[in-house]
């Protein structure tokens, strides 16, 4: 099956958020930080972590939806949401091993990235911007991929210690 | 209808009653004063007013303000603009820094806070989208800004999190807070965010400390505020980053440059407390940062493309662990070149102990520079200071840096700021001010930024300093009192970064204007709004007080050192031009409407809708 994935460079995001704010511009129709699908994480400052659906190859988060609101496109291999069929549960978070998902500070409704249809919108500001933070390829669906749906502190603690040597381990608790 | 990119609402924090209340300002004033630095000084005007002589700024009376601008978040860039009082100057400075406080704040519904009182004990603010709270900080007192941030995140994350576990992950909040040198009040102690980032000017640090206020703290789930015209806003934003991301050498090296640049180049760089403003060690290059010490090259604040700021951390030798930014060009001078230091890894301790300690990396380094030339002039002696102040000996800097922050020994002395450790230094060796303020470098007590006049080849001339009411600030400089008035006082009202602003000034109001839907233009700042911000702050500073009045004429000019002539380098025997810095003085008073001493004229006043002002300028006129 093809599909296109976010690369994430962790070691290239400036944390300057604009893929936030172009998220939100995109599915919000406005600057919306807290309500974008990507979300920067900086547990400690100048380790930041974009946090975003890395698309599970068994999707455990679509499995464990009582309602069955959630979904694989067929096309892009995301995750999509039936707003109208949520219920706010939370259950899609608490199954998936990076605690992407989150409820909607609007209303509750699961919020996950739906890859903007193909052409997702924080590529190409990361890209603009020259970070190349984010970058999309076009690939076959693999087991690996779950492996990046991490907790963004736990992959900060990783981070500082690349960044920062031994007193990495001292700075995110 | 709100006017748009405000919040609407401010908090009104009492320490000592613990209440909070939320306020509103009328659309007027917010056209008037827009918002950061202009919308603090009008707050306090209002509250203060006549009673401005007599308030100790570390008294508990002081208005500490939080204030962002209609532009935060919007225009790339986000800042905060922190003011009050100035313990320092006794004026009024707004003073920004970058941090995601400033875009938790509005995203929780809040254009800013205002704190008076004083807390019984050491507590902090959290802001969240259900309102405010105090949240008790005896753990978090005394420990430094690099401890005190750690322990934040987990605390407020694990807060918020138990308050609603379903929602997913909560991010880390937005912070500012203080260290050991705010809460010990050191009269230029900085406010910090995140580990680096400081509102140094000014001093409201130590009125933070004076409060018992260790941090500001908010987490908003909320959207930006409502902008009038949207489309034009999003057109806008984009144009605005196609100029940050031009800035190449910025987004290369940030300012980290100029730490050989304004020494070799434009002779314009503080060496051993500006004895010298040129120097030619190379070791300050650039490529001795980047290539041993930068860990990240491209970090960015909120919605900031220009990314000028470069993560450093020192991975070997006896300062491993030292985590801090590029040093930018103003720590590599106040924490290098001006204490003699010209190793890249020592520049990196100093600046990283500033941030620690939460002294100002450009204050409290021009004091230490001060106290060694005393050293080197045998005023101050061994005996004086408990050991050896020699230039270069950074361990020596970082003993002093301690002693400050603690107010331990001749620390306790030189806590108190350039200015006022000179007075307290003459009289206790019997000598004349005049005797110990030759070498003091600032203008109105504050510590001048590392930018010199003598060389002229900077973009800091003769009276930049001089006539400014900031004294020292090298970010708020003034030139003709009229495209100042669209530059830095706009940008600290409208709150977002300078390194951020367009060349183009239409752009950014073209920009304000979409956001605010205001009728306002570049005129309209350059001649009403700026110079109305200005003439308040200047009537502040005027009355001053009350351990320390400015006066006019005397006090509008540089420290004496600017006016020696640069005794090295190819600048050699220049010196700033004394004739030059009073036409442009006079021109600059007279544009503003100020007469010939720089006292707001009554016509100047009322023009300004400051009528209210006059009367208490009628003393210093002759």
């Amino acid at each position: 099956m093809s599909s296109i994935w976010i690369v994430r460079d962790y070691e290239n995001c400036s944390g300057c958020r604009r893929c936030e704010l172009a998220c939100s511009m995109h599915h919000e129709g406005w600057m919306w930080p807290e309500a974008s699908r990507i979300r920067v994480f900086m547990p400690f400052p100048g380790v930041e972590v974009p946090h975003l659906c890395a698309q599970c190859d068994d999707y455990p988060c679509v499995e464990s939806c009582p309602v069955e609101a959630l979904s694989v496109d067929g096309g892009t291999t995301a995750v999509i949401v039936d707003e109208e069929t949520c219920i706010g549960c939370g259950a899609c978070a608490k199954a998936c091993p990076g605690t992407v998902p989150y409820l909607h500070p609007r209303d509750r409704k699961a919020t996950i990235c739906d890859l903007c249809g193909g052409d997702p919108e924080c590529v190409k500001v990361c890209r603009e911007a020259g970070y190349n933070a984010l970058r999309l390829v076009h690939e076959g669906m693999s087991g690996h991929r779950k492996l990046f749906a991490r907790n963004p502190v736990d992959v900060a603690k990783d981070l500082a210690v690349k960044f920062f040597g031994e007193k990495g381990e001292e700075l995110i608790v | 209808m709100t006017p748009g990119g405000y919040a609407g609402k401010w908090l009104d924090v009492d320490l000592s009653k613990e209440e909070i209340e939320e306020f509103s300002f009328p659309d007027e004033t917010l056209e008037q004063y827009f918002g950061g630095r202009g919308v603090a000084t009008k707050i306090l005007w209002d509250r203060v007013g006549r009673r401005w002589s007599d308030l100790d700024a570390l008294a508990p009376e002081n208005p500490l303000i939080f204030a962002t601008g209609p532009m935060t978040c919007y225009y790339p860039g986000a800042r905060i603009c922190v003011s009050g009082k100035s313990p320092v100057s006794n004026g009024v400075v707004g003073s920004t820094a970058a941090t995601e406080f400033a875009v938790d704040i509005r995203t929780a519904g809040y254009d800013g806070v205002v704190f008076t009182g004083k807390a019984e004990k050491p507590v902090y603010l959290l802001v969240t989208d259900e309102g405010a709270e105090l949240v008790d900080a005896s753990h978090l007192w005394g420990l430094n800004g690099e401890k005190t941030l750690i322990k934040l995140n987990k605390e407020v994350r694990e807060t918020l999190k138990k308050r609603k576990p379903d929602v997913g992950l909560w991010k880390e909040p937005g912070t500012m807070y203080i260290g050991p040198a705010g809460e010990n009040m050191v009269r230029h102690a900085a406010v910090m965010a995140k580990i680096c980032h400081a509102a140094g000017y000014g001093g409201y640090g130590s009125v933070m400390g004076s409060k018992n206020l260790k941090a500001v703290v908010a987490k908003g789930r909320g959207r930006l505020p409502a902008v009038n015209a949207p489309e034009s806003v999003y057109l806008l934003w984009r144009k605005a980053h196609r100029d940050c991301m031009t800035n190449t050498t910025f987004r290369r090296w940030g300012t980290g440059h100029l730490g050989y640049g304004c020494g070799a180049d434009t002779s314009s760089e503080p060496v051993r407390n500006w004895q010298e403003e040129w120097h030619d060690e190379k070791t300050m290059g650039v490529p001795h940062y980047m290539d041993r010490y930068w860990v990240k090259v491209k970090w960015s604040d909120f919605n900031c493309t220009t990314n000028c700021m470069k993560v450093s951390c020192i991975k070997a030798g006896r300062w491993k662990g030292d985590i801090t930014d590029v040093p930018d060009y103003e720590l590599q001078a106040y924490c290098g070149t001006n204490l003699g230091i010209f190793d890249p890894g020592d520049n990196i301790h100093i600046s990283t102990l500033m941030d620690k300690l939460g002294h100002s990396g450009i204050n409290c380094p021009n004091t230490m520079g001060y106290a060694a030339e005393l050293y080197q002039r045998g005023i101050l002696t061994e005996n004086d200071i408990g050991f050896k102040l020699e230039w270069g000996d950074t361990e020596a800097f970082d003993r002093l840096a301690h002693m400050m922050a603690y107010r331990e020994g001749i620390g306790d002395v030189l806590a108190e700021g350039t200015y006022r450790a000179a007075l307290k230094i003459a009289h206790m060796k019997g000598l004349k001010p005049d005797e110990l303020l030759k070498y003091a470098v600032h203008v109105k007590g504050i510590e001048i930024g590392a930018h010199g006049t003598r060389s002229d080849k900077d973009y800091t001339q003769d009276m930049c300093y001089a006539a400014s009411v900031q004294g020292g600030d090298h970010t708020s400089t003034v030139t003709d009192g009229y495209s100042d008035m669209s530059g830095a006082v706009f940008q600290d009202s409208a709150v977002f970064c300078m390194f951020t602003a367009s060349p183009s000034q239409e752009l950014i109001f073209d920009f304000a204007k979409a956001v605010t839907g205001f009728p306002i233009t570049v005129d309209s700042w350059r001649r009403v709004n700026g110079p109305r911000i200005v003439t308040l702050q200047k009537a502040l500073l005027l009355m001053g007080g009350p351990d320390v009045t400015w006066e006019p004429v005397k006090d509008d000019d540089n420290p004496p050192r600017f006016y020696e002539p640069l005794p090295t380098g190819p600048y050699k025997g220049m010196v700033t031009d004394r004739e030059r810095v009073d036409i442009r003085t006079q021109a600059y008073f007279e544009t503003l409407g100020w007469d010939e001493r720089g006292i707001p004229k009554k016509e100047t006043l009322d023009r300004l809708g400051l009528s209210d002002v006059d009367p208490l300028m009628e003393k210093f006129r002759q």
